[in-house]
């Protein structure tokens, strides 16, 4: 199964809802792709919720890494939100978990951009 | 009932995509049918994924006219897996440490961490051309002395 981003937007947040798998390939260029598009829309804070993402390799992460660098750079932020265990848990064991901001609850994430 | 039989399956496969989602599936099968439970299995067929990740991208750099190799065997013992590509081979030492402060934020090279991380023993061979790598998943982990 490929990897499906749906766009919304919130209160000015860019919000996108990942659902399938965050692999090498298409997953990984549809992740790139969407927050590209993003940024180039003026967005600077975005939302990623992974709640429905099923599966995600070291590709993905770095994709998720890539990301953040990129809002980052472009002056924005980049939170996660509703990580599930498998990826709550590769994110721990790569260090990465406090690098992202990461919320379980969507109200929550939306108030904590600035 | 895990089923305690050897078995093997070796697949010779090109140099795509399509060829790390056979070996993930084959690598999702013997897992199961070695009675891992259902939380170690999706850590050995990510981890068999990334060494093909690494044998097709990193290795072959999906030249259609090099090959790799994966073989799959499970005994009383262990699960273990052989993948090989015929590239420029690689020292596994010389690897930057993904978790180092000064590599956090790169957007790839945490393959073979994630390997390491999930196998109980990770070998790597130099061949010519080509490198291979060997994991090894032990389906009971061993007993401390009394």
């Amino acid at each position: 199964m490929s990897m499906k981003v749906t766009t919304r937007q919130v209160d000015g947040i860019t919000v996108l809802d990942l659902s399938g798998r965050i692999t090498l390939g298409e997953g990984s260029v549809t992740l790139r792709d969407a927050v590209r598009d993003a940024l180039a829309k003026g967005s600077r804070n975005i939302l990623l919720n992974l709640g429905d993402v099923s599966y995600i390799d070291s590709s993905g992460i770095g994709e998720l890494v890539s990301g953040y660098t990129s809002v980052r750079n472009a002056g924005g932020e980049l939170k996660l939100l509703n990580l599930t265990k498998k990826v709550h848990d590769l994110l721990q064991i790569t260090k990465l978990y406090t690098v992202f901001d990461i919320w379980d609850a969507e109200a929550s994430a939306l108030s904590a951009f600035k | 009932m895990p089923d305690s039989t050897t078995s093997r399956v070796s697949l010779t496969l090109g140099s795509t995509i399509e060829s790390v989602d056979t070996v993930e599936r084959t690598a999702q099968d013997f897992a199961e049918r070695a009675g891992f439970d259902a939380d170690t299995i999706p850590n050995i067929v990510m981890a068999v994924r990334e060494a093909a990740v690494n044998a097709v991208l990193h290795g072959n750099a999906y030249d259609p006219a090099k090959q790799i190799v994966a073989s799959f065997e499970t005994n009383s013992d262990s699960l273990i897996f052989r993948i090989a590509d015929q590239g420029p081979g690689f020292d596994p030492n010389r690897v930057p440490d993904p978790l180092a402060p000064e590599n956090i934020l790169r957007g790839s090279g945490r393959g073979i961490f994630l390997i390491r991380a999930f196998m109980d023993e990770v070998h790597f061979r130099q061949l010519h051309p080509g490198s291979e790598l060997t994991l090894i998943k032990h389906r009971a982990p061993a007993q401390p002395a009394t």
